[in-house]
């Protein structure tokens, strides 16, 4: 069987073409066979196996019924351990089930198992993670390489075909990267779409589930399908949700793209801007007018988000202190030297960075120069994006500034891994949606990916344009 | 009014500012459901929430912006219609998120102010900063296990309200009267219980002291106190420190003290190098919090009469003195039961000093000897009016009438009751207690004698002995008259 959609694979359940038990244990062998990639952090058959025997005894209706997906270890389950990808939540059960997975499980998917992650989310390469690296399924034999991050184990599942969608969490282009890298649809919604009960922390103000999957149409299905209002989550927006399938639209004719002149950097390699150049021309094509845009503050947009996100990060991960669950040092001799001790072996070294980078820009004395100039900063980077809306109804860019790099390349140089994210990070701190969608290859025959952003809740466009892309791509 | 202390060089004035903490009258915790009641079983109250359990977020409680509110509007001060939740991150075993959620820049309620009332009839402004909701921390017990410090999170996210003044407080007295009359306030507001004993109000003192007409001098903080009495010990033996040291050539560093209620002593808690950098930031998982003026608007009318508005209101309409008033404004208990009292009867609006005096005085003296309170008073308010009546219709005595009480509080019976069965009624028949003078006069001609040479004293002798035949039932005024009647004609 090769890679069956979401959409195809509903059909033929439906149709009982196929039953839920062949279907699943297909995934199930595909992901045995793919161990040596470390996709998942914890995969259990027999978890898988009882999930399947519940569904068969259950005869009501349910949207994603049987449908395997792997879970970022970010999303509190019940079923199943979550460790954030640390040592201090190696063992970890939660008694809760975030909001988002608790959504898929009552529309009857399957959870596979829990993906591989960056520390707590924090990274561009899934190679910061407790549990080791996670390996691009598109690499080569002889060269390892990143699927991206953080969601990258997430990513590599949908594009090993070990299921046929997945969650992630992306805070500044943890979905929409790793999507890029790895050749399938990855979606970040709109700030607020999706609860962030039950996910752990990392940036709060930044924090948004989304969905990889195969293609565009199994995205619209899938985001659906985890968004919506949550009142334990302040955050969260009192919106309706379309039915984002059914409402999908190639047909942009009449439309307005917005180019963003600030996105063609010195040093982005040709076959970027090519493949850049290729969607506009597609676009153009369709009947959709081109418009040059300017989001004039773009360049202050990493320093600002690699301010903001660790300062929360530092505030979040405060919880993770040895008291009350998680890892605790055994080397104690005072509250102090648990703290120390603990949170010293617990966390990796991208995470103690971080910490210790919030931890200095909301110290008094520096509060003002760094945070507070980050959340001016912010505001008119969202301000960009507001006037540029204005204008067009959607912005096409590139996703990331490279495709899949080799596994070790940038481990220890943290500013060229944090450049990764310079695409995907303005529309994140306006809490815009975004999508990666693949869209042509580089010389090695690597995916790459094209980002749409849309408007605040205007999902449906985004799709509408990506659908719309992907259709003249295929 | 003399606020100075002598020095042994100089005169000092006091200065002292208090930061109350008040729990919010609620059912629920500040950004989480769980029960808020006290003396439960350790961590029995305890949610995902206020364990801080990872990818929990907190919701706010409504009812206890609204709680907020009130308070604010009781204290005479400015509602925010936005303000701010901010983070203080600091880590402690009790303290599950390592931050507590707090207000810093922007706080609910702003400048406001309150009166308190001395007994010469002056009264003051403190001047009130701001007002702001918090999370309370968790209690660690050290005490349970000699290696081992245990965690209670029952009080983990309890919300607090802080309430700082300006150093507008002189002396000790100030202080404990000050913090009264919040108490006070809060409890006419039903937004704190006032339980000073459970936590529910507690205190942070910061004073310094400066020569009279200078700058405020450096203060220091002391700490969690929860009692007045502490409050005045503390503030008396800081002040007395920090005078010691500046007399000696010294100078005072700003420090946050404890204080130690058995020796009476303060101590610093921490050094500088301890100190805490909080690294405020707004809370990224809570909006800024906005109330429209409808809401205030709405919040407002809901509130009962305070005790100010009462003071001035029985002042007005019952000719009490300031001080009275406000004796029978500072507990909602006592004024309520002030209230149902003078309303019992409609007499009894023109004798309101004798009710004032039988409540704060007889009554109360006779709760505090059984250690009982107003609110639960063997002795209803109804009954103590019809006790008052019997005394402004010349029935009983006001010397029967106490012990009249002193039955109707251990037997609950009525006044009336006890009167009838005792037949305790007064003698206003003329006849009759000219009857008994007269015995009493010819059963003591020696007496007679001395009284009518000069012995003006022996008066009281012969009152005593008509009271003793009548069982002290006659009517003193009547007595007296015909007594001195009686006796002058001899002469």
């Amino acid at each position: 069987m090769s890679k069956s959609s979401l959409k195809q694979t509903l059909k033929d359940l439906d149709t009982k073409k196929i039953s839920i038990r062949e279907l699943n244990q297909d995934y199930l062998k595909r992901i045995k066979e793919n161990e040596n990639l470390n996709i998942f952090i914890h995969f259990s058959e027999e978890n898988v196996l009882k999930q399947i025997d519940n569904l068969e005894k259950d005869n009501s209706e349910k949207k994603l019924k049987g449908i395997p997906i792997a879970i970022k270890d970010l999303f509190c389950t019940k079923s199943m351990p979550t460790t954030a990808a640390s040592k201090i939540l190696e063992n970890f059960n939660p008694t809760y089930e975030s909001f988002v997975t608790q959504k898929l499980l009552d529309e009857g998917s399957i959870f596979v198992g829990k993906t591989n992650l960056d520390e707590f989310a924090m990274g561009s390469a899934t190679n910061t993670s407790f549990f080791g690296n996670t390996i691009n399924p598109l690499s080569q034999e002889n060269e390892p390489l990143a699927p991206g991050g953080s969601s990258g184990g997430s990513a590599a599942a949908v594009a090993a075909d070990l299921c046929l969608g997945a969650t992630g969490t992306d805070t500044g282009g943890s979905i929409r990267q790793p999507a890029s890298f790895c050749g399938v649809v990855g979606i970040k919604p709109t700030y607020g779409l999706c609860s962030r009960w039950g996910i752990a922390a990392f940036a709060s103000s930044l924090d948004q589930a989304g969905i990889f999957s195969h293609n565009v149409e199994d995205a619209s299905i899938l985001l659906q399908s985890i968004a919506g209002f949550d009142q334990r989550d302040s955050t969260s927006a009192k919106v309706d949700i379309p039915n984002y399938f059914e409402n999908l639209d190639d047909d942009l004719n009449g439309k307005t793209v917005g180019i963003p002149k600030e996105y063609s950097i010195d040093g982005t390699p040709m076959e970027i801007s090519q493949i850049w150049e290729d969607a506009i021309k597609v676009l153009e094509k369709k009947g959709v007018k081109i418009k040059n845009i300017s989001l004039p503050h773009t360049k202050y947009a990493l320093p600002t988000y690699y301010i903001i996100a660790p300062a929360e990060a530092s505030s979040n991960l405060a919880r993770y202190d040895g008291v009350k669950y998680g890892f605790r040092s055994d080397e104690i001799d005072s509250l102090d030297e648990m703290y120390e001790n603990t949170r010293a072996q617990g966390f990796g070294r991208e995470v103690k960075r971080r910490i210790l980078i919030g931890t200095y820009v909301l110290s008094a004395g520096y509060y003002d120069a760094y945070y507070l100039k980050a959340q001016k900063v912010r505001k008119l980077i969202a301000d960009d994006f507001n006037k540029a809306f204005k204008e067009c109804d959607f912005i096409v860019t590139p996703t990331a500034p490279s495709a899949a790099f080799p596994l070790n390349e940038k481990q220890n140089d943290p500013i060229k891994m944090y450049l990764n994210d310079v695409f995907t990070v303005p529309a994140s701190l306006a809490g815009l949606p975004g999508i990666s969608i693949p869209f042509g290859k580089d010389k090695n025959n690597l995916p790459l990916g094209i980002q749409i952003l849309g408007k605040h809740f205007d999902e449906q466009q985004v799709f509408n344009a990506a659908v719309s892309l992907e259709r003249s791509y295929e | 009014m003399n606020n100075l202390i002598k020095g042994e060089k100089h005169d000092w004035e006091m200065v002292i500012g208090l930061e109350i903490h008040a729990q919010v009258k609620s059912n629920s915790k500040l950004f989480s459901s769980s029960s808020t009641k006290f003396g439960s079983s350790p961590n029995s109250q305890v949610s995902l929430v206020d364990a801080a359990m990872p990818g929990m977020l907190p919701v706010i409680n409504k009812y206890c912006v609204e709680q907020a509110v009130k308070t604010g509007v009781g204290l005479n001060a400015k509602i925010n219609n936005y303000s701010v939740f901010d983070r203080k991150n600091y880590f402690y075993a009790d303290l599950p998120q390592g931050y507590q959620i707090s207000q810093y820049k922007y706080p609910i309620v702003g400048e406001g102010k309150v009166t308190i009332d001395f007994k010469d009839g002056t009264s003051k402004d403190i001047r009130i900063v701001r007002l702001h909701l918090e999370q309370d921390a968790g209690k660690s017990l050290h005490d349970q296990n000699p290696s081992k410090t245990y965690v209670d999170l029952n009080r983990s996210g309890v919300a607090l309200m802080e309430i700082v003044s300006e150093p507008d407080i002189r002396t000790p007295d100030e202080a404990g009267m000050y913090i009264s009359k919040i108490r006070s306030i809060l409890m006419y507001l039903d937004t704190c219980d006032g339980n000073m004993q459970e936590g529910s109000l507690r205190a942070d003192v910061n004073i310094s002291v400066r020569k009279p007409g200078d700058e405020y001098g450096t203060r220091c903080e002391i700490k969690n106190l929860n009692s007045i009495k502490f409050i005045k010990q503390a503030i008396n033996y800081e002040a007395k420190r920090q005078i010691e040291i500046l007399e000696s050539g010294g100078s005072i560093e700003q420090n946050t003290m404890l204080f130690n209620t058995s020796t009476g002593k303060t101590r610093p808690m921490r050094n500088k190098e301890e100190a805490h950098d909080y690294r405020y930031f707004p809370d990224p998982d809570l909006l800024p919090l906005e109330i429209s003026k409808e809401e205030i608007v709405k919040i407002k009318s809901s509130i009962p009469e305070l005790p100010d508005e009462l003071k001035n209101k029985f002042i007005e309409t019952y000719k009490l003195s300031n001080y009275d008033a406000s004796v029978l404004t500072a507990e909602k208990q006592t004024s309520d039961y002030f209230n149902e009292t003078i309303n019992s009867d409609s007499e009894l609006k023109n004798h309101a000093k004798i009710v004032v005096n039988w409540i704060t005085s007889e009554l109360f003296s006779l709760l505090n000897k059984n250690n009982q309170d107003l609110n639960n008073s063997p002795v209803s308010p109804e009954n103590l009016g019809q006790l008052i009546k019997l005394i402004s219709t010349n029935e009983i005595s006001g010397k029967i009438a106490k012990d009249v009480l002193g039955d109707m509080f251990s037997s609950g019976k009525t006044a009336r009751q006890i009167v009838d069965e005792k037949g305790l009624q007064q003698v206003t028949d003329q006849g009759e207690i000219t009857k008994v003078i007269d015995e009493v006069i010819a059963e003591n001609p020696k007496m007679v004698e001395q009284y009518l040479a000069g012995k003006d004293k022996l008066l009281g002798f012969f009152v005593g002995q008509v009271m003793k035949l009548t069982k002290g039932k006659a009517n003193p005024k009547m007595l007296n008259d015909i007594l001195k009647q009686k006796l002058n004609k001899k002469n």
